[in-house]
Formats: C-alpha cells, sequence, structure tokens
C-alpha cells in the first residue's frame, strides 16, 4: 500500500525566504510552483522545462533586458513586479515593435517576506495578463542575508516590429516636433514620497504602465513620419533630450509652459530640490515626428487613454552644439542640461 | 550683487538676466554654503569618517564636493565609511538614538538658515543625554561675508568693479531680519533689497534697486515681507545664541580667511563638539592656483574669464567653489547659460 503523497503548503501567512528555497532542492521546485507559476501561468511554464520553445514569425526582432533593483519595493500606483513587466514592455515597444515574451530572473533575499514575494508575483501576472505577454521562461536565486535588498528582478523580452517601420535616432532631423504622452515626474515623485528617509503625503501615483498599445495607435497614425521614440525614465526628459540632441548632432528647442506638469509634482520638486525635467518615468514616451504629421499624431495619441494629456513641446533645430534649449515660463532662455550626478534613489 | 546662491539658481533657471533692460547686470555672490566651506574642512570630514566608529551624516549637496587629492564624501563612503545622507539635523540625532554603538556626527554647514536647527539638534541630545551624536559645526555668518566683499580693495579704493546695489538673502533674511544690513547701506552707501526666491521677487527686487540708484537713495528695502521682519525670527535667533558663540576667523573658499565669519560651538554644549570630541586639528588645503573663484565671488571676473572654466572644470568634475554646487556662479553658468559663449561652449 503506497501512502499518499503529503506535501507540507507554503506558508504564505509569516514564512520568509530560506536559502533552502535556492538550492536546487524540494524546497525551490515548490517556491516556484505554488508562488510563481498560478499568477504567472502559460503553456510554457506549464511544460517545466529548462527553456521555452516558440515559434517565430520572421521579420525584424528586438530584443532588451533590464533590471529592477526599486526601493520601497512598493510604491503608490505600482510595486516592483509590475514595474519589471511595464519596463522591458516599454523599451521594446519604443521600437515600434509589439512585444511578444518576457523572462523573469528574481534575486531573493534570505529572510525576504514569502507574502510580499507572492504579491510581487501576483501583480506581475496581472500586469502581464493586462498587457496581453506571457512571461515564458524565469530563474530564482537566493543570497545571504544581507546581500541584496529583499528583491532584485531582471527581465527580458523579445518582440516584433510591424513591417515598415523602422525607428532611428538618426532620421531625426530639424524643423521635427517633439512630443510628451502626458504628465511628467509622477514615478519619481511617488517613489521618493514612500522612502523612509523622507516621508512626505501626496496623492501622486506612479505612473508604472505598459505604453506597446499606445505606440501602435501612434505608427498606425504617423507611419513613416515617427522618426524615433524613447521613454524618459532614468535622467527623465532632460536626458532623453539631451541623448538625441547628442546622437543626431541637433538642437533641440522647447517651451517650459507646453510641458505637462501636475502642480502636485512641481510643488514636491520644489521641496526636494529637484527640477521635474530630471525625475524618471514609467509610463511616459517621448516622440519626433516630421512636423507634417505632427497635429495628426498628436489627435491619434490623446484618443487613447495613456495618451490623454500628450503635448508637442519643442523642435528640432540645426545647433553644431548640441544644445538644449529651453524658453521659461518667464520669456528667458536656458539650457537644459545632462544630469550632473544628483543624489537620487533607487527608483527603477 | 545678488548675495544668495539660492538668487543665483532662481535667475540662471529662469532665464531671467534675458528680461532685464540692458544697462543692468547682475553678479553672483558668495551665499552658496557649499561653495565656500574650504577642501580642508571636507578633508577633516572625510578623516573622521574613516574612523571605525564613526557614521557621518551629510547633507545631500556635500557628498559629491572635492576635497584633497580626488577624494569626496561619495568616494569614501564607496570605501566603505558609513556615511549617510539626511534632510535634517533631527535625522542624525534619530540615527544616533537608535544605533548608540555608533558615534554620530553630524557635518552641519550653511549660513544663518541652517544654523536654527543645529541648535536644536544639539539641545536636543543634551536633553536626551545622548553620548554617541556630536556635530561637526562650519556654520557661517552672511554680514561677514558682505562686509569682506565691501571691503575689498579692489571695491573700495580701486574702484575696478561697481557693486551699485545689492540683492539681499530671503531666507537668511527671515532668520536674521532686515535690522543687520542697515550698517552696510549707510556705511559703504548701497541700497539692499531683500528679496524672496522666486523669479516674481527677483524681477521686483531689481526694479526696486534700479529705483534707489535713480533717486539717489541708499536704504534697506524688504521686498520679501510675506517673510521677513526687520528683527527677524527671535526664537530661532535665541536658540542659536544659546549653543553657538563666533569663531575668531574662518577660512572661506574664494575670499580667504574672514575674521568672525563663523560659529563655534560654546563650552556649554563642548560634549557635543566633535572638533573637541575627537581633537581635531584643522588643516588648511590649497584650491588649483589657476582657480579664479575668489575674482568670480567678488565680482572682478566672470565665470567665462577663468582658463579653468569648461575646461578641466565642469559640474562633474568641479576644481573650484563656484563649480561646486548648482548654486554657485560658475556652475549656473556651465548648466543654464553657456549656449551664449559663443566658440567655447562644445558639449
Amino acid at each position: 500500500m503506497s501512502r499518499k503523497d503529503y506535501r507540507r503548503k507554503l506558508d504564505l501567512k509569516s514564512g520568509r525566504i530560506e536559502l533552502a528555497h535556492g538550492a536546487g532542492g524540494r524546497a525551490m521546485v515548490q517556491l516556484i510552483t505554488d508562488l510563481f507559476h498560478e499568477p504567472l501561468d502559460n503553456e510554457w511554464l506549464r511544460q517545466g522545462n529548462d527553456q521555452a520553445a516558440f515559434d517565430v514569425t520572421g521579420g525584424r526582432m528586438v530584443m532588451t533586458t533590464d533590471a529592477y533593483v526599486i526601493s520601497p519595493l512598493f510604491f503608490p500606483g505600482g510595486d516592483i513586479g509590475s514595474l519589471a513587466i511595464h519596463g522591458t514592455i516599454n523599451d521594446i515597444a519604443m521600437a515600434g515593435a509589439r512585444p511578444l515574451y518576457l523572462s523573469a530572473s528574481f534575486i531573493l533575499e534570505e529572510g525576504f517576506p514569502l507574502i510580499e514575494l507572492k504579491r510581487i508575483a501576483d501583480s506581475m501576472g496581472a500586469a502581464a495578463r493586462t498587457a496581453g505577454v506571457a512571461v515564458i521562461a524565469g530563474d530564482t536565486k537566493v543570497v545571504e542575508r544581507g546581500k541584496a535588498d529583499g528583491v532584485f528582478i531582471s527581465t527580458t523580452g523579445i518582440g516584433v516590429v510591424p513591417t515598415g517601420v523602422d525607428l532611428s535616432v538618426e532620421k531625426v532631423l530639424p524643423g521635427d516636433r517633439i512630443i510628451v504622452s502626458g504628465f511628467l515626474g509622477d514615478h519619481g515623485v511617488a517613489v521618493m514620497s514612500k522612502r523612509h528617509d523622507l516621508s512626505f503625503e501626496t496623492a501622486i501615483l506612479s505612473d508604472s504602465a505598459p505604453l506597446h498599445d499606445l505606440v501602435a495607435t501612434m505608427v498606425e497614425a504617423s507611419g513613416r513620419e515617427l522618426r524615433a521614440m524613447r521613454d524618459p525614465t532614468r535622467g527623465g526628459l532632460a536626458a532623453t533630450l539631451n541623448e538625441w540632441a547628442h546622437q543626431a548632432g541637433v538642437g533641440l528647442r522647447i517651451r517650459e509652459e507646453a510641458i505637462p506638469i501636475r502642480p502636485g509634482v512641481a510643488a514636491a520638486c520644489e521641496l526636494l530640490g529637484l527640477d521635474p525635467l530630471y525625475v524618471a518615468n514609467e509610463g511616459k514616451l517621448t516622440a519626433v515626428v516630421a512636423p507634417a504629421a505632427a497635429e495628426r499624431l498628436l489627435t491619434a495619441m490623446r484618443a487613447h487613454p495613456l495618451g490623454r494629456d500628450a503635448a508637442i513641446i519643442g523642435e528640432v533645430v540645426a545647433d553644431e552644439h548640441r544644445f538644449v534649449q529651453m524658453t521659461t515660463e518667464f520669456g528667458g532662455d536656458r539650457i537644459v542640461d545632462w544630469l550632473a550626478g544628483e543624489q537620487l534613489p533607487r527608483i527603477c | 550683487m545678488e548675495f544668495c546662491g539660492g538668487h543665483t539658481h532662481a535667475i540662471s533657471r529662469y532665464g531671467l538676466e534675458d528680461l532685464l533692460p540692458p544697462g543692468v547686470r547682475l553678479i553672483h555672490g558668495p551665499g552658496c554654503p557649499v561653495c565656500v566651506l574650504p577642501i580642508g574642512r571636507i578633508d577633516t570630514a572625510i578623516r573622521l569618517a574613516e574612523r571605525p566608529n564613526v557614521t557621518l551624516c551629510s547633507y545631500g549637496d556635500l557628498m559629491r564636493v572635492p576635497a584633497s587629492k580626488g577624494a569626496s564624501l561619495l568616494r569614501a563612503k564607496a570605501a566603505g565609511c558609513d556615511i549617510r545622507m539626511v534632510y535634517s539635523s533631527l535625522d542624525a540625532v534619530r540615527i544616533a538614538r537608535a544605533e548608540p554603538q555608533r558615534q554620530v556626527v553630524f557635518f552641519a554647514i550653511g549660513f544663518e538658515t541652517t544654523t536654527p536647527p543645529t541648535a536644536l539638534a544639539i539641545r536636543l541630545a543634551a536633553q536626551e543625554r545622548l553620548e554617541n551624536f556630536s556635530v561637526f559645526c562650519n556654520h557661517v555668518l552672511t554680514p561677514s561675508a558682505i562686509q569682506n566683499i565691501l571691503e575689498s580693495p579692489e571695491l573700495r579704493d580701486l574702484g575696478r568693479i561697481r557693486i551699485d546695489g545689492f540683492i539681499g538673502p530671503a531666507h537668511v533674511s527671515a532668520v536674521i531680519g532686515s535690522n543687520p544690513y542697515t550698517f552696510f547701506a549707510e556705511e559703504f552707501a548701497k541700497p539692499v533689497v531683500i528679496a524672496g526666491f522666486e523669479p516674481l521677487d527677483v524681477m521686483q527686487a531689481v526694479l526696486m534697486l534700479v529705483r534707489q540708484v535713480n533717486e539717489g537713495r541708499n536704504e534697506v528695502e524688504n521686498q520679501y515681507g510675506r517673510a521677513v521682519r526687520s528683527a527677524g525670527n527671535e526664537r530661532a535667533k535665541a536658540d542659536v545664541a544659546a549653543v553657538f558663540e563666533l569663531r575668531k576667523s574662518f577660512e572661506w573658499r574664494g575670499l580667504g580667511v574672514v575674521p568672525y565669519s563663523a560659529l563655534r560651538i560654546k563650552r556649554q554644549y563642548g560634549a557635543f563638539d566633535a572638533e573637541r570630541r575627537f581633537g581635531l586639528e584643522y588643516v588648511p588645503a590649497r584650491d588649483n592656483p589657476g582657480c579664479q573663484c575668489g575674482a568670480v565671488l567678488r565680482g572682478l571676473k566672470q565665470p567665462t574669464d577663468c582658463k579653468l572654466f569648461g575646461t578641466v572644470c565642469t559640474p562633474e568634475n568641479p576644481m573650484g567653489s563656484c563649480m561646486v554646487s548648482a548654486e554657485g556662479a560658475c556652475a549656473a553658468h556651465w548648466t543654464y547659460k553657456r549656449f551664449r559663449d559663443g566658440a567655447r561652449t562644445g558639449t
């Protein structure tokens, strides 16, 4: 008579990550099946192989990878799990591509509460499902207490670029218009408001969101006249604009009054001594478009829920010095420079 | 001349100089607390942080400031020193309370605006009899710096520069009031207008100064009436007076040694004075000999007159004090205005 296979359930209420969860034995298998498989479930994970096999459609593929080390792990409007999905989807989408598959790799610190890990895995699953993208491969490692900060996640993604779409900074020309998809600085301010050494009250939520659907709308509306796209994450809009100016060998001129910034974000930045143009976003993009298609693109973006507050903020000019210049709200001119090593906390 | 770095920053950030008539030129003064802290004091702080039982707490602005031999607080932290960035002096007290096994030192810098919070932290630590908290005091005084500039021979005897009036400090004046400036207005026959840090405050102050000059008046006027009273903040001044006393002399980066221009902790609170507790010796360190910060701070030279500006001296790798913080005259020019300079403005 064979005894029924008994397995103690994972203690999700008060259990913590132990070194055994990364040792390759039964505890690790249990952690993966009980905690990760359900929220992320799909046909590839169900096969339980060391790799996932899938068919390729042909055409141009894109691939990207990103690590997430944000502190705190949970912040107003999101958490490290949803961020790890959105961030990688967005890097794919900025090529005009449709994201297909992701992989996720977790570095877990010994002692990390399982209940929080479950929350993160559930949030990842929900974010992936909503975005229509499957996480088809994964890995977990456990390091001793003090050797990591709770959870680090690394995600890799691949996507396919629709025929005829070829976005590149080299295509940026003087006269092109610069568009942003909405309010800037929300993510950075939301995260900073929850840091234990700062703690201030704000109603600002992170803008963390997958942008591939908005991108598809934009590609459809402007086709070849869409020159380049980027998501202004670390370093904010200022970093993205300076990268463009530098790589395309042009100058950029923007108008401060045209840049969408919520009053709450402006006030929080004032308090912390930050400039919202340098604060990170996780659900915004900025695009360069030929002048003739600018209004058409703006109308299409505003019809999409993630582009409702889109605005044309300036244009590309010829400038051998590659300056990003801004006309301030008061009518004076100044440079919007690269960030010079500010003391920013871990925000992504 | 606007004395405060806060004004310099507002002027550059909002491009206010574009809005002024041709006859008005703004000279950026020495009022940036990070910029005027001499290298030797940062060296001392790093030496302190290198002691195994010391936790050094610093305002974020100081972390990148270059010390001798390419060192900085940030690099010392990377090398293993326990250096923590705090937003308030009281955070340092909190750390001392939570970690009684550590010697927690607060690296106190700044003008009259940041002095009262340091005084509060010391009094709180005294009340709680915290034995592991102390302050490395580097607080400096605004009026002494203004007087030093006004008394410099270039200004007074040689007439090489003309300062027609001062935009007076905003937050500093909220503490010390407008009375301390009366002496300058009378003795040196220069009008002073105390102004807030908002761009419109600065514009209005310039207008008020121009009117005084045109009418031949040399008065102290207060544009920042919503925050500054003539006597200042009595409570803050009393707290400061209870804890601090004048230092005979203090070295300023860019201005040199200025008599009676800084504060030190009174003997009564000596237990909380890191200089006494750790027997710290001050060793002056030389700035780069090509650096023109002293002349820039007095309005004798513009940032672009300096050979180091924009070549070896940039915000990423500052050589002189004015390039150190976003409020410094050189950093503000480099960050916001270098598109005006023509040829030498590559990225």
